[in-house]
């Protein structure tokens, strides 16, 4: 990076602490510490709205109203896809969908997005690989394997292609796009005087983290949705 | 050429990689242009269905945004990583 530009701008992982774990060398990581942050975040709220709704009211109040409204959009978002089997997948779904969300919306704290390492999607990545072959043994047993076979024996590698290249290219779409929001903020930190980096981020920072990580959220759960309901 | 190693060569050449490989951004660009004006197109015929022609949309171009974004991430790799010369 010193070779671009003096004025170094930040938008790399870096490493925070090194620790050895069964003789390796192994890093905490800016974004570990994001996760960490955003772990403690969605915990907090998720006491809150434990505490909020043991308590519910029939007239609810502004806490409640955003909880409920929350919740009916995600299972309307299920329902267009999955149907009557919403219920079975919407703990996992609303799981990642929180997790991602503010993941991405972590840029607004001035944390580097932790989606935006390719660490963290690739597992959501392969957490959607898993959950998709599960079903798919699970609901058809060996036809899940000999529909690779379909309709033709001939296509079996391009079917089998497709079938790994799916986690691959969920994972690759939430990370590149967070990456380059992530670029475009740490360039413009980074390399701009002062005067123009009061007021014009927030531009930015509606389109990069707001906008692009909400639409990103979206199709990550809408697409782990129509793999699955595919299997089932 | 005096005073430039190969070393330095490979980056420049990586460097020229990374700018040719974001020649991908076209496809994306058209595709979602496309999108956006049939998207537009259609709300102008069902103006009662708008809502749920903007999230396909926008669904539809977050996808095929992949195939730009996949340059980028060749772009990226070849501009930090340096795969090419240690």
């Amino acid at each position: 990076m010193g070779m671009l530009i003096s004025n170094e701008p930040d938008f790399m992982i870096h490493g925070v602490l090194k620790y050895q774990m069964f003789g390796q060398d192994f890093w905490i990581t800016t974004t570990t510490i994001g996760m960490w942050i955003v772990t403690v975040l969605i915990l907090v709220i998720a006491v809150l709205a434990n505490r909020t709704l043991k308590k519910a009211t029939d007239v609810p109040g502004t806490f409640q109203n955003a909880l409920e409204y929350a919740y009916t959009m995600l299972e309307k978002m299920g329902e267009t896809i999955l149907g009557g089997n919403t219920r079975r997948f919407i703990n996992y779904i609303g799981t990642i969908f929180l997790f991602i969300l503010f993941c991405n919306l972590s840029g607004l704290l001035g944390l580097r997005a932790p989606t935006a390492d390719y660490g963290v999607t690739f597992l959501l990545g392969m957490f959607t690989f898993f959950i998709v072959n599960y079903q798919g043994i699970k609901n058809h047993g060996v036809g899940h394997f000999t529909s690779l076979f379909q309709p033709t024996p001939v296509l079996f590698p391009i079917n089998l292609i497709g079938e790994l290249a799916n986690p691959l290219s969920i994972s690759l779409r939430l990370f590149a796009n967070l990456l380059s929001g992530v670029i475009i903020m740490g360039l413009w930190y980074g390399m701009l005087p002062i005067f123009v980096n009061i007021g014009i981020p927030a531009a930015l920072h509606a389109y990069c983290d707001l906008f692009s990580g909400c639409i990103q959220t979206y199709v990550f759960c809408m697409l782990t949705m129509v793999y699955v309901n595919d299997k089932l | 050429m005096n005073g430039i190693s190969g070393q330095d060569f490979i980056f420049g050449c990586s460097a020229i990689g990374a700018g040719l490989a974001m020649i991908a951004g076209i496809g994306p660009g058209v595709g979602q242009g496309i999108a956006a004006g049939h998207g537009a197109s259609a709300v102008g015929r069902n103006p009662g269905a708008q809502s749920q022609i903007t999230s396909t949309m926008l669904l539809g171009q977050a996808v095929a945004e992949t195939t730009g974004l996949y340059g980028l991430v060749v772009a990226i790799i070849l501009m930090f990583v340096k795969p090419f010369g240690a």
